[in-house]
């Protein structure tokens, strides 16, 4: 080690214990403690700030913007975002009256979010099965290229493929949407193909001996043995869709296709009454956060131990 | 968690399948491979490849949506050349980029150190995720309500503390720093458990050698950790850059380019010439250099950070 020439006296050095290096220590990890606390509530704080608002009425945050409670409790936020309050009703707590329906929008999410997922999971799946499992010529090139395309920037090929989904009439259309996120994820099909090349061999040479075909195998032995990896990547990847902007914003800016994050912008851009309607547009932010939420309650743990391996996204 | 650090070098090193036993597969499996290759191939083809070509070649065309695009050379890039709200542009994302690379980073190795010494458990790295998985757009809104001029609770606090308030998204000054703010606040957990995963692979062995030799653990830190976290901070850097060089989302629901030209990031930039100027191929062309920008970027991390090489083979 290098370390050994500079064996300087220092201060902090965990060397000999005794009760003032006790102390400190203890200090020290108050102090990291303390720290780490600080992250944590920067982190989750702000959510239950945004619950305080969307449960207040407009007028009322205006003179108690720092009370902890919410201020005049009401649900009509809630109300409001839902389109179930009357025109009225909603300009008097501060909304624009503007028709808003968060339950389409809560819809369109689903339905972007589920078939996107649904189809790039499956089909990276096929895809990663032929680069893990299957020997042909210029596999490693094709897998290559296709990985190559992670460092292509989503802006750049949203404006030609804009063009093409616009050529082919299914601008504000659902198809339209989904169509290139449907087919694979350069993501995905990576994910997927670390776990396929770390499979045991053998089950699938004796099925291949028994004369079962490839489809057999990739159905009834690779997917089955990889449906924890393949649930984790759903996951993963029905979380990144939901939370996409950009491409909708583009290709789904009306009403009947409006997922909820678009919908999220032309809410706040609603700008009624010279101030905006805050309390609204946080129960909106926290209808578009909960799917997501809820999902990190019930699988917060697959989550989190995924990161350390979905580096690369 | 040996999977981060062989990231970068997979497509190089691994060949994949083993090679075929006893014959059982000699003419390979092509057809096979093709059968389930082909979905994510249709994507591939339609939607990244094919949009990159023309992508590039929209860029040397003049194209308002409707007719056809017609071949101009080089004019776009000279007028690029010589526009100052493209310079501003880039100067804008630059100073974004730097501020978080450099807040972003410095948090997260710090909360990685602190959670690697005193809290490794699941619901502590959950709670610092959590912003991470909600998306920008409420990411946006959630601070822009936080940080509001008039209401906003940060600024209430300021006040307290007896400063004066501050336009967080309504200056010019202070414009970009917010964004760069949401951002690192959204990204600060991610990063840091990307980190933490990195420090957990480090052999506690060469801490016990250390110690043994006297080193400081500051010495520590510097001659054991830093090295052999490189990998891991390199991959965090180039992420990073990559997506920050990327903003939209955020800028998109906040401040749409304002205060005058202060939050005009690039993306921004080509949204507005392509989608609400219908400058189509100005968009593309400006699109061509940001991908440029980021190939570069990637290169020179890679190549002169070696960030595809880990100390600990």
């Amino acid at each position: 080690m290098t370390t050994t020439t500079s064996r300087a006296p220092q201060p902090a050095t965990a060397l000999r214990p005794s009760t003032t290096r006790r102390r400190t220590f203890n200090a020290r990890r108050a102090g990291a403690w303390a720290l780490l606390a600080l992250a944590i509530a920067v982190s989750v704080l702000p959510f239950l700030w945004v619950l305080r608002t969307a449960l207040s009425t407009n007028g009322a945050l205006a003179t108690q913007s720092a009370s902890l409670l919410p201020a005049d409790f009401t649900l009509g936020a809630f109300m409001r975002v839902f389109g179930l309050q009357s025109p009225a009703d909603a300009v008097a707590e501060g909304g624009s009256g503007a028709a808003i329906d968060f339950w389409l929008y809560l819809r369109n999410s689903i339905i972007f979010s589920s078939i996107t997922t649904a189809g790039a999971v499956f089909f990276s799946a096929m895809a990663a099965y032929a680069f893990a499992r299957l020997r042909w010529k210029g596999r490693n090139a094709v897998f290559s290229l296709f990985l190559g395309t992670m460092l292509v920037p989503p802006i750049f090929t949203a404006l030609p493929n804009f063009l093409l989904i616009k050529n082919l009439d299914l601008l504000n259309t659902m198809l339209g949407m989904v169509l290139p996120y449907v087919f694979m994820t350069p993501f995905a099909i990576f994910f997927l193909r670390q776990f396929f090349l770390n499979m045991s061999r053998e089950v699938e040479e004796a099925a291949m001996l028994d004369g079962a075909k490839h489809l057999r195998i990739f159905f009834q032995i690779v997917l089955p043995n990889a449906a924890a990896p393949i649930a984790t990547l759903a996951l993963l990847t029905f979380i990144g869709q939901w939370n996409e902007y950009f491409w909708p914003l583009l290709v789904g800016s009306q009403d009947d296709v409006r997922v909820l994050q678009v919908g999220l912008g032309v809410f706040k851009s609603q700008s009624p009454q010279g101030a905006p309607d805050w309390s609204g547009l946080m129960a909106a932010t926290l209808v578009s956060a909960l799917p997501v939420l809820i999902l990190f309650a019930a699988f917060g743990k697959k989550i989190v131990n995924s990161i350390g391996f979905s580096g690369i996204k | 968690m040996t999977t981060l650090t062989k990231h970068t070098s997979t497509p190089r090193l691994r060949s994949g399948a083993p090679a075929p036993r006893g014959g059982l597969r000699r003419f390979g499996d092509l057809k096979v491979a093709l059968f389930f290759i082909a979905p994510a191939m249709i994507g591939f083809i339609l939607f990244y490849v094919v949009p990159t070509i023309r992508g590039i070649y929209l860029s040397f065309t003049e194209y308002n949506i409707l007719g056809d695009p017609e071949w101009v050379g080089l004019d776009n890039y000279t007028a690029i050349a010589k526009d100052p709200l493209f310079w501003n542009s880039l100067a804008v994302t630059g100073q974004y980029v730097l501020m978080n690379i450099a807040l972003q980073t410095a948090l997260a190795l710090g909360l990685a150190l602190l959670m690697d010494r005193v809290a490794k458990s699941t619901l502590v790295r959950g709670a610092l995720l959590l912003p991470y998985l909600m998306s920008n757009v409420i990411a946006a809104l959630l601070w822009f309500w936080m940080l509001d001029y008039q209401i906003g609770v940060v600024n209430q606090f300021i006040e307290w503390a007896g400063l004066p308030r501050v336009a967080f998204f309504g200056s010019e000054e202070w414009a970009i720093p917010t964004q760069a703010l949401i951002n690192t606040w959204r990204h600060m957990g991610y990063t840091a458990l990307l980190i933490f995963a990195g420090l957990q692979a480090i052999p506690q062995h060469l801490y016990e050698v250390a110690k043994l030799d006297g080193a400081s653990p500051f010495q520590t830190f510097r001659k054991v950790t830093m090295p052999l976290l490189r990998p891991v901070l390199v991959l965090v850097l180039v992420v990073t850059v990559i997506g920050s060089f990327q903003v939209f989302d955020t800028v998109a629901v906040t401040t749409q380019g304002g205060p005058v030209n202060a939050t005009r990031v690039i993306q921004y930039y080509i949204y507005q010439r392509a989608f609400t100027e219908s400058d189509f191929g100005y968009g593309s062309a400006i699109a061509v250099i940001l991908f440029l920008i980021l190939a570069l970027v990637a290169f020179i991390q890679m190549k002169f950070l070696k960030g595809n090489e880990s100390d600990l083979d």
